[in-house]
This record gives C-alpha cells, structure tokens and sequence, in this order.
C-alpha cells in the first residue's frame, strides 16, 4: 500500500474519486487502476490517440496528492536523458579547486557524490515520495530503451555504478502509455497491468465534455458528441478522440456558438480532423454530418 | 469471512484451468501472468463477475488482440456458455473483417483468357472463399531454397542512421566520454573523444497478395517473407492481402521452416480467395501503417494488381502509402514475362506511386528483390 497517497476501498471509489477530478473512467479503467495502485504494479495503457491515456495519470496525481513526473518518449532516448546524468562541469570545477591537494582516493570519491548527480525524470520519480511516472508514447522510443526501464520497474531501483542503488521509499504509481505504433517487448509488458483504452460510448462523451467544458451552450456537447460519433464511422484517416470532442466544443464555445450548424462546423473542423484529405471529404458532407 | 466464499472452488485452479484455456486459445497467458491474476483476485469481489472479469483481463492479455479470445474463453470458462468452434474463423485475432464481396459471377481476366492451363490467367475471383492451406510439409528442395534466401538476404538488410550514437567518428564530439577522461587525468585536458550516430536495419514490410491469382507465386513469397524475418527478427513485419488483412509475422518468427509455414498457413483464412486490394491497404494503413509500421520503412507489396474492388481507392491508398513509408517496392509475378505491361487496373492505379517495379517469380527473381530492398 502506498502510505503517503490516498488510499481506495474499491475500484467503484477510485472511479468516483477519478470523476470528482473531472475524468469519467468506465468500470474496466477504474478496476485497471485501483489493482496498480493496490498490487504496487505499473499501468500499461493503450489506445488511439486522444483517447485520455495521459489525462489519466494527471488526474491520477491530483486525486491521490502526488507529485506527476512526466517522461516523453523518443527515437534515440537513453538513460542519461530518463534516468540520470553526471554533471560533467561542476565535476571539473571541483577537481580543479581541490588542486593537488587532497588525497586522490578520498578526491576521487568526492567527485561521484550526489550532488553531481542530475535526477532525469525516472530517477525523480523514484525520490519523490509520493508520485506517479509517466512514461508517455513508449513506442516511439526504440527497444534498447525497455531494457532501462525493467529495473526501475521490477525493484523501483535505479542502479548506478559510481554510486549505488538508488531505491525509492515508497514506489511511485507507475503510468506508460503507448499509441501501439510497434510491439513493446513482452518482457515489459509482463510486469505491467494491461489496458486497452477505447473511445467512450455516447452518453458518456457527452458527459465527459460537460465536465472539461462546463461553460459551453446547453445542448452543445451532445451535438458535437453526435458528430464526432459519425465522423468515427467515416472511414477517416485520423478518426478524432475525445481530445478532439473536447477541443471542438472548446472552439465552438469561444466563438460564442451555441448551436453546432454548417456554417460553424465547417469554420471549426480543423479543432476536429487533422489531415487535408479527411478536411476535404466531410466538408463536401456536412449536411449529412449534422443531419439526423 | 464471507460464508458465500467457501462454495467457491479455489481460485488458484480455476485460474490455472482458465489461464491454460487462454493459451490454447492464443492469448499470451504465461505463469508469470497467471501469478499476477491470482494476486490481483485478491484485491477484487471474487462473487462480483464483472470485477473478476477486468481482473483477469488487465493481468492475463497483453494486446488488442488477446482481448476478443479473452471474452470468448471468459464466457465459456465462467458463464457456462458454449465454447467457440476451435476453427479458425473463430479467432479474429489479426484479421480484418470486412463485408463480403457482393456475389459476382463475372470473371476479371482477359476475356480471351485460357482458364485451366496459364496460371496467370486465373482471374480474381469474385465471391469471397474462405480457405487455409495446408504449408506443413516442405520438400528438401524447399527447404534448401529457405536456406538460400536466408543466405541471400543477411547480408542486405537495408539500413538507417539512428538517434543513437557510438563512440568514433569524427564529427560530433561526446561530452560525456570526454569529461570522464578529463577527470580520470585528474582535470587536465584530454584529447577529445568523438561519437558518430549508430545504424539500425531499417523496418521491412511484406504485403503478400495471397488471393486465387497469385496462388503459384504466393508459396515462394511466403518463403521469401519467413527468411526476411528469420534474418530482421524485430524489424520485419509481413501481412496478406486478400479478402482481408491478416498479420502473420508472428507465425512467420518461428525459427522452423516448416512449422513457421504452417503456423503461417493456418493464420491466413482468405487463402485464393478473391482480391481487394484496396481496401486490405487501407486496413493495413488504418491499422499499422500510419501509426508507425510504414513510417520510414521498406514497404514491398507482392501482388499481379488484379483488384476485384475500386482501383480508385487502391490509387488513394498506394499514395498514402508512399508518402508514409522510405520507400515502396511492387513485386509482380508477371513483371518477368516477355510482353508485360502493366495493364490491369489495380497496377495502373498504383504505378505513380512505386518506387520500384521488380520481378518476383522465382528464386533467382528474388535476387533482384534483395538487391532492392538493400539499396533502398
């Protein structure tokens, strides 16, 4: 059990607890995350974009009073830039000022200290007590970069060899998300709790924009929601999450619209489909898009 | 402790029992998961059915895949019901389902076309037939061309500069390695040490046209495809096309020639069914491509461009394709013949859009595909 985060009876008060903070999980997510926080194990989550993988570890982090440590994955990343790094200068200023007189041994020692010691965000995690990581878009970085992550994982301990093992008191809540643009390795996997993160069904998209969106017109919501639904059985390039349902009730209502209408939806389209292609088919059907 | 608890058989084997139920069925259920599963039950209502459900769910599968096998063999196992037929039309799994072909009796080939003898001849066809076939048993002769591929391909696997670097070069200079000697010499400054960006092979993807028209090319292709795997395990992806589209790298990583094949065999349902190209593509692109399989990839797609469905949506495709991935290979069985042209229309469609148009009908075929897909 983590002593410093608050803790949950079951995953139906997680779930409330969860929407109380403004993110509506269905009952698969709120069981997915009470069995992490309960079993000590990481989330794995997967899904389209924009379906509120990452929203969730925030909402995580407020509701349970930690602190979010956010790691962004990317081609080439490595552990001097997740785990942590010498800081080379300070390094050398030290052995320069100490001169030639100390006792070398005892120098040498001096200039592994913690203090020359830069925490990247894993690392951070780990001492910061209570946290949630969040390891975002692990599939854009490359394999090599698992193999980092199964100690930090398995023992929430980073190893490092001037050093010693640096071990967390109390494990962070551990959160990686991945768009699944290649197959993370099962060994990773294994240690992990696995979701697959689907796009909410109507009545509670409607639902999650009224609590992201609260100030827009009466009725809004749900015809957005409604267009959004069509725009997903369109065959598009991109089908737009809920983090497109989101923005476009947000674009609309600074526009000071209260109903969704051609006009304004065509105007808008872009807050909701990101490619040319997609802008181009549904604005030749928009009637039909608005229809029914 | 709850009195509704004692009628409940132990959950350790009933879990194990259901566990070994998912791996016959496909889902990747190892004792490690099953371990995880038994801990996670004892944070859940073991009587709550919805919460054993999500319980066993997030601990025993571990991608889309596993999740419709999941809920058959959840059904099955706790709620009494039925068990699926064990043929293959009941694992979704990798497959693509996509409305039937409207029934068409109208043959696609040339009129003129001699139907029985030039296997080229045989036209896409048109209802979509549902078919495995039996790849078990390799001649020697097979095997041994397994070989040859394999032997044709390490060495070419084509390449890429990577965000990683190594040390050498003469370039960039690495700071960290720098300052380490520095201070290994006691601060004084050292010779600068340099690093030069690692190379990676670079992801191949095969789209193998496995519909009734390829069928004398597609045993070769699919042999091709296994030693491109066995050579890139990790960046090596292949696909059929057919009436749908099915992965089959995973079958295909079996170091076996034999048993790789027939794994391979047994996963691809649409086997000389009928083509759509167009829309497997799109599929394939929906799916893996845009996400980040085609992304900076050698894509190869093997097929005679006999398309049952809209040549147009094949054209719109093969041009997202091309802007997605490094480059674009087509392999046309019938490119080596004397007299071809590429003249049907789903060829016509995608030719703008290929990078390379090679021959790919036998094995010395092949070594023009290899040559391409290394320079590439």
């Amino acid at each position: 059990m983590l002593e410093g985060m608050r803790e949950f009876e079951s995953p139906a008060a997680l779930g409330d607890a969860l929407d109380g903070a403004g993110y509506l999980p269905d009952r698969g997510l709120a069981t997915a995350t009470y069995l992490a926080l309960r079993m000590q194990r990481p989330l794995f989550l997967e899904g389209d974009p924009g379906v509120g993988k990452t929203a969730l570890a925030q909402t995580l982090a407020t509701i349970t009073g930690a602190e979010l440590v956010r790691l962004q994955c990317y081609e080439g990343i490595d552990a001097s830039q997740a785990l942590y790094d010498w800081d080379f200068p300070r390094q050398v200023l030290h052995l320069r000022a100490a001169g030639g007189t100390a006792d070398p041994a005892e120098l040498e020692h001096s200039l592994y200290d913690r203090r020359f010691l830069i925490a990247r965000p894993i690392l951070q995690a780990l001492e910061h007590a209570p946290s949630v990581l969040l390891i975002d878009e692990i599939d854009r970085a490359d394999d090599e970069f698992e193999a980092f992550l199964l100690e930090v994982l398995a023992d929430h301990a980073v190893t490092i060899p001037e050093l010693g093992t640096i071990r967390a008191l109390e494990p962070p809540l551990v959160v990686i998300t991945s768009n699944r643009t290649r197959e993370v390795h099962d060994a990773l996997k294994r240690r992990c709790l696995y979701h697959w993160v689907a796009h909410p069904e109507f009545a509670r998209e409607v639902a999650i924009v009224h609590r992201r969106v609260p100030e827009a017109a009466h009725g809004l919501a749900e015809q957005v929601a409604a267009a959004v639904a069509r725009l997903r059985t369109a065959n598009l390039l991109k089908p737009p999450g809920v983090a497109e349902t989101i923005d476009w009730t947000r674009a609309l209502h600074l526009l000071g619209v209260t109903k969704l209408d051609a006009e304004t939806a065509e105007a808008t389209l872009g807050a909701a489909l990101k490619y040319r292609e997609d802008l181009v088919r549904v604005q030749r059907e928009l009637a039909g898009l608005l229809g029914g | 402790m709850d009195e509704r608890l004692d009628e409940l058989p132990d959950p350790v084997v009933t879990l194990t029992g259901f566990a070994r139920a998912l791996r016959a069925n496909g889902v990747a259920a190892d004792p490690t998961r099953l371990a995880t599963a038994v801990d996670a039950l004892r944070h859940v209502d073991p009587l709550d059915a919805e919460q054993v459900y999500w319980a066993g769910r997030v601990t025993l599968c571990a991608e889309p895949d596993d999740l419709p096998r999941y809920d058959a063999v959840f059904d099955a196992w706790f709620r009494g019901r039925l068990p699926p037929p064990p043929d293959a039309s009941g694992r979704p799994a990798t497959t693509l389902r996509m409305r039937p072909l409207a029934a068409d009796a109208e043959a696609d080939g040339p009129d003129d076309a001699d139907e029985t003898d030039d296997p080229l001849r045989t036209a896409a066809s048109a209802a979509e037939v549902l078919r495995h076939r039996d790849l078990a048993a390799l001649t020697d002769a097979e095997r041994d061309e397994v070989n040859a591929l394999v032997a044709l391909l390490a060495p070419r696997v084509a390449r890429r500069r990577t965000r990683r670097t190594r040390p050498g070069g003469r370039d960039a200079v690495d700071v960290a390695r720098t300052v380490r000697r520095l201070l290994r010499s006691g601060g004084e400054p050292a010779e600068l040490l340099r690093r030069a960006p690692r190379v990676k092979p670079r992801r191949l993807v095969l789209l193998l046209d496995v519909s009734g028209s390829m069928g004398p090319y597609a045993d070769v292709l699919l042999r091709f495809a296994h030693a491109a795997v066995r050579v890139a395990p990790v960046s090596t992806e292949v696909f059929t096309l057919g009436t749908r589209l099915t992965r089959i790298t995973r079958a295909l990583r079996l170091r076996d020639p034999d048993q790789a094949l027939a794994a391979a065999g047994a996963a691809i349902p649409d086997w000389s069914g009928g083509t759509r190209l167009g829309e497997s593509l799109q599929a394939f692109l929906d799916q893996w491509g845009q996400r980040g399989t085609a992304r900076r990839a050698v894509v190869v797609l093997a097929s005679d461009g006999w398309e049952r469905g809209d040549a147009a949506l094949l054209g719109e495709q093969m041009a997202r394709l091309a802007r997605l991935a490094h480059a674009v290979v087509w392999v046309n069985p019938h490119r080596g013949k004397e007299g071809f042209a590429p003249v049907t229309t789903g060829m016509r469609a995608a030719l703008p859009h290929v990078d390379d148009l090679v021959a790919g009908h036998t094995l010395a075929a092949l070594h023009e595909l290899a040559e391409v897909i290394a320079r590439a």
